[in-house]
């Protein structure tokens, strides 16, 4: 199926949000998290402790609001593009998780694992080679 | 192996999730007007959808499961260690959505998962 320039435009600009908004959204949920600590046991006491902590934890609610702003870029996309393009496709965000990992939470990132990162961004660019859509409109 | 058990969750739980509001939004169908009125009515549309009800359902346990492995581990590794959805979701795609997976697109998620895999190695 051939793909209009204004279909490949549109899908760029909403893969980009994407993958913005998701790590941001996941370091955010990470800063949380380490606050909260985890589970020591799976006691019902301790299990509401941590729930209450997650609920009343300012860094997770914005980090569920970048998921949210996310998830509404994924779901217009989703309308028009095939979901075996939009996941490969966003997983840039791999390296944009990483990289705000290190800078903003003082993460230790091995070699090895930029590897990873760059082995998996080799993977996207080609799947973002082939036509988002693949299926006829509903 | 409680991080193997969060890790299959957020996998399973999450990839499902996916390939059920990707259903739904295949039912909506082509978003055309940007405007914010249109975009709520288009989210309303959705909600209508069982199928985004159901995809919900699971994205709630895959992120549950991801506040959990977030507690323990470096975020670094956490969300890159996920893109093992990829193999998941190709598969379910083609399976469940029946869209045509060519051989170059296959050969993309070989690839990401190979990167998946040295990102866990680097684990400590």
């Amino acid at each position: 199926m051939k793909d209009s320039p204004g279909l490949q435009l549109k899908t760029y600009i909403l893969i980009l949000f994407m993958v913005l908004f998701a790590p941001l959204g996941n370091v955010l949920l990470s800063k949380g998290m380490k606050r909260v600590g985890s589970a020591k046991n799976w006691a019902s006491g301790e299990l509401f402790h941590v729930l209450v902590s997650v609920i009343t934890s300012g860094y997770i609610w914005l980090g569920i609001a970048c998921l949210l702003a996310f998830f509404v870029a994924y779901m217009l996309v989703l309308t028009w593009a095939d979901y075996s393009y939009v996941q490969p496709a966003s997983s840039f965000s791999y390296a944009v998780v990483a990289m705000l990992g290190y800078f903003l939470l003082g993460e230790t990132v091995p070699p090895l694992r930029w590897i990873g990162i760059f082995v998996t961004c080799v993977g996207v660019f080609i799947v973002g080679q082939t036509h988002p859509r693949t299926t006829e409109r509903a | 192996m409680l991080e193997l058990l969060f890790l299959f969750m957020i996998v399973f739980a999450g990839t499902g999730g996916e390939l059920c509001v990707s259903r739904a939004m295949k039912v909506v169908g082509e978003v055309h007007d940007f405007r914010p009125p249109a975009l709520v009515g288009f989210v309303f549309r959705a909600m209508r959808v069982g199928w985004m009800w159901i995809g919900i359902g699971m994205m709630t346990v895959a992120f549950f499961s991801l506040l959990a492995m977030l507690s323990m581990e470096n975020v670094s590794f956490v969300v890159p260690v996920t893109a093992l959805s990829y193999a998941a979701g190709a598969f379910g795609a083609m399976l469940f959505l029946h869209e045509r997976m060519s051989p170059q697109r296959w050969l993309g998620v070989f690839i990401v998962c190979v990167g998946v895999t040295l990102v866990w190695l680097s684990r400590r």
